[in-house]
């Protein structure tokens, strides 16, 4: 039922409009129409959702900051400056001076230092991201320090090239929240959690004044903010799950910017000149995972030649339609040290060819589960029908996301299609979950990483992984980082097909809304209209 | 109403209380099936329940306590028995999705869904049943055919289409109405939330803008409900009418010298009236459940696009209190009819 009910949708959203703009939006108003279901907190110490930390990038300041015109430029945020130790171990972070927080509290080395042990302790979701950097409930007091009010040490028991770091103290987890306001809002030990969760308590271009769960988020700017007042006062994001009421909300003028539209409604505003589209590409990767513990894909060659058996171009042209390019290794192109080499075509007699060498010269039957929602339903139909072409019957399992995961989490699926965002903005991330797997046993003692899942171990990776990490020459470790990426392109569980675009569409009249490459880059600030 | 009809108003109300109580009986039956049912398939989905709370990225530890903190790890039936206890309480547990307590997610959706739909039924009745009386009336004739028609386009044709429809050309081409959601954002967060019914709670504060804005918003999606409604409900009246008005007491009454329209009125409608009350309270019970697919094409934050959205995130606090709500919404309407006809039926008055 709901596949038809998209697809009246569509039909409903391609019949001709001539739009006519008589409604407006108020001048010192940005608003956003946006699907913010996945919002579940607002909490940086917890909230791990894209349109959460697209919010939390906007009422929180970080300890370290990505430019907003450039994501390969790590500066400082509430931090002014940085000095790391000979070891590599200790980091002296210098707070600016005279900053404040929307509560009118001065930022202080102490808040900074605060928000890291603040994550650590409460132990929920994106703890992994700072728990990586040996930091336990136990140590974290003496890891984390403020000896005076601007000045923050930071100590990491493990060894990390200092660029990782600073990635890391970058995400939503390095966001500065105000220790007094927090802690005027504590009950059982929560540091303020269960208020934090849907209020603010920062001091970054806005304050968020309202989160009304699925309809809307609204901001309010801080005039105190260290980069100066925002000229748009007030942000309202307005939660419209339909892309095509979106197209109609910025058609009539009532949004300023609309962010899910789908490809097919962004060719239909080709010609409205009162709409712009702005693609931005993002990190997010489309692949399908191939489960080695299914007796065909153990042979490389068979998953070599399932990788010849997509249709990539066609897909780029005709379903997404602008909403991705195309990308096969697994860091997402445009950032530091990704592998630009896309080897792979639709190609079915080297396919074939392959597929008789291993073995299956009449080709094989097997399941692909994907998601039951655009665009994945349709590349799983352009997939099933060129890999026929080799003899591969592929049978399509659609299924709601959440259950695709538990089944992908126990290993019980043969080729599974899905999408992975990093977690942050260093290679490591992406290492981490599609080359590294300590533990391939059914516990997973190391957790449940992109590899495990598809019970793909080469301890050669696995070193390779480790190796990486600790580098602390630039040039050597990039380089690391492209052989890693390389040995996965040519033998790992993967057919990584392609690299998202955002088309963002703004009105005529908006000026400078910055939509980076993720979440954590979006910055509403520089607006004008 | 004939003017006798208050005569049997003792005996009616002695009718009306003793089964209200062998009702009240049924009610905790009915609730305990309805919890068991839900929470059983639920269990019973192949979605991981943890994931909802942590998501994919959670490590072994953080998923093992919220496995432990979700009471996981116990049987099923004690699981079960836990919940019902919180719920007699009237905790309905915290929404996974949301994070907030189930029972103020339900407050907050539930006026939405509630207004949407009282709306409706309003013009499904106002239209519908004088609609049905007049085609049942003109049986054959150009009245009826008109109804008839009018009444098959409104029940064959998918609700989302006609939103889409509706909105692209009151709202896209022709400017008449407002578009999605419940106000415009500019309004949003003014006015006190009283009732959460928007209509009411800007007319207390005399916030006349705001209370046309949200009219404006409001009467697109209620007048497609209605729409719908009003199919169903003038379909119905037709046929009780053609019923009734085949019986001899109409043409006894017309040989004694009424007119055919005053026989109609008269005579034969206080006599659909408690069929007609049903199917009313049937389509009002369906409308407030929330009409899922109208609450999404109107990004309408209602009852119905809460429970679904629960629903395909494994969100069983939510699914549950929605199915709850849903129940009592729907006993109580039968209540309510029910206590209705046994005002307006004659037979059950002396009984």
């Amino acid at each position: 039922m709901l596949k038809t009910f998209r697809f009246a949708l569509m039909a409903g959203a391609m019949l001709a409009l001539a739009p006519q703009a008589f409604a407006e939006t108020p001048k010192d108003t940005l608003v956003i129409a946006e699907n913010i279901d996945d919002i579940i907190s607002l909490d940086p110490a917890e909230a791990y959702e894209l349109s959460g930390i697209q919010v939390l990038a906007n009422t929180y300041d970080r300890i370290m900051r990505f430019e907003p015109t450039d994501i390969n430029k790590l500066v400082g945020g509430v931090a002014e400056s940085v000095t790391p130790s000979e070891d590599g171990k200790t980091f002296t972070f210098k707070i600016r001076s005279g900053m404040k927080f929307t509560s009118g509290n001065p930022v202080t080395a102490n808040d900074a230092a605060f928000s890291l042990r603040r994550v650590i302790k409460l132990n929920k979701t994106p703890v992994f991201l700072l728990s990586q950097l040996g930091w336990t409930p136990e140590n974290i007091d003496q890891m984390v320090t403020a000896p005076d009010e601007s000045t923050l040490v930071v100590k990491i028991g493990v060894d990390f090239a200092p660029s990782l770091v600073y990635a890391l103290l970058s995400s939503v987890v390095g966001s500065v929240v105000d220790e007094k306001v927090a802690m005027e809002h504590a009950k059982d030990g929560d540091f303020g959690y269960e208020w934090l969760k849907t209020n603010s308590a920062g001091s970054g271009a806005y304050s968020l004044k309202v989160w009304k769960p699925n309809e809307s988020v609204v901001l309010e700017a801080n005039p105190g903010y260290r980069g100066g007042e925002a000229s748009m006062k007030r942000v309202v994001i307005r939660h419209v799950p339909e892309p095509a009421a979106q197209r109609l909300l910025i058609e009539k003028g009532d949004t300023d910017v609309a962010l899910n539209m789908t490809g097919d409604q962004i060719t239909g505003l080709k010609d409205n000149k009162d709409v712009v589209i702005t693609p931005s590409p993002q990190a997010l990767l489309y692949y399908i995972g191939m489960n080695v513990k299914t007796k065909e894909l153990q042979d490389a060659r068979v998953r070599q030649a399932l990788r010849y058996l997509i249709d990539y171009d066609g897909i780029v042209n005709s379903i997404m339609q602008g909403g991705a390019q195309i990308h096969q290794s697994f860091w997402a192109s445009g950032f530091w040290a990704a592998l630009d080499d896309n080897p792979y075509k639709l190609d079915v007699e080297k396919a074939k060819a392959l597929l008789k060498e291993a073995g299956y010269p009449d080709g094989f039957s097997i399941d692909l589960d994907a998601p039951n929602s655009s665009p994945f339903a349709n590349i799983a139909q352009s997939v099933q029908a060129t890999m026929a072409q080799a003899g591969v019957k592929v049978n399509i399992i659609s299924s709601e996301t959440k259950t695709l995961l538990t089944k992908y989490r126990a290993r019980e699926h043969k080729l599974l299609m899905i999408y992975w965002g990093p977690d942050y903005m260093d290679p490591h991330t992406n290492a981490d979950g599609f080359a590294n797997n300590g533990d391939n046993s059914d516990a997973a003692s190391k957790g449940k990483p992109l590899a495990w899942r598809n019970s793909w171990v080469d301890e050669a990776v696995n070193a390779a992984t480790a190796a990486a990490v600790k580098e602390r020459d630039e040039g050597k470790r990039k380089q690391m980082y492209l052989d890693l990426q390389k040995k996965v392109l040519d033998d790992g569980p993967y057919a990584i097909m392609f690299q998202e675009t955002k088309l963002v569409a703004t009105r005529a009249n908006v000026k400078n809304f910055i939509f980076g490459p993720s979440a954590d880059v979006v910055y509403y600030n520089l607006t004008t209209k | 109403m004939e003017r006798g009809a208050w005569r049997g108003w003792g005996q009616g109300l002695a009718a009306v209380i003793r089964p209200l109580i062998a009702l009240a009986g049924s009610l905790l039956i009915t609730f305990i099936g309805l919890t068991a049912v839900t929470f059983f398939i639920g269990r019973l989905t192949k979605i991981d329940p943890v994931l909802a709370v942590v998501g994919d990225k959670a490590s072994r530890e953080v998923y093992n306590n919220a496995y432990i903190a979700l009471g996981l790890d116990r049987p099923v039936i004690v699981q079960y028995f836990l919940y019902l206890k919180r719920v007699v309480t009237g905790d309905l547990g915290v929404s996974v999705l949301t994070s907030q307590p189930v029972i103020s997610d339900l407050l907050r959706v539930f006026p939405a869904t509630f207004e949407l739909a009282t709306i409706a039924i309003i013009i499904g009745v106002l239209v519908g049943v004088p609609a049905g009386v007049l085609a049942g009336a003109r049986k054959g004739r150009l009245a009826d055919h008109i109804v008839r028609v009018t009444g098959l386009f409104g029940y064959s044709v998918p609700v989302f289409w006609l939103g889409l429809v509706g909105l692209f050309v009151f709202y896209g081409k022709l400017g008449w109405v407002s578009g999605t959601g419940r106000l415009d954002v500019f309004y949003e967060d003014i006015v006190t939330v009283r009732t959460g019914i928007i209509l009411i709670d800007s007319a207390i504060e005399g916030e006349w803008d705001i209370f046309f804005n949200a009219f404006s918003h409001l009467i697109l999606p209620a007048a497609i409900l209605g729409y719908y409604s009003l199919a169903y409900i003038a379909r119905m009246t037709r046929s009780f009418m053609i019923d009734q008005l085949a019986q001899e007491y109409v043409t006894t009454a017309r040989v004694k010298g009424r007119s055919f329209w005053g026989a109609v009125w008269l005579h034969a409608f206080p006599n659909i009236m408690v069929p007609l009350i049903t199917v009313i309270g049937l389509s009002y019970a369906s409308l407030l459940e929330g009409a899922l697919l109208t609450e999404t094409v109107f990004a309408w934050p209602g009852l119905g696009l809460y429970i679904t959205r629960a629903l395909f995130n494994s969100d069983m606090n939510a699914v549950m209190g929605g199915t709850i709500l849903i129940g009592t919404v729907f006993i109580s309407i039968n209540l309510f009819s029910d206590f209705l006809y046994r005002i307006f039926d004659p037979r059950l008055r002396t009984a």
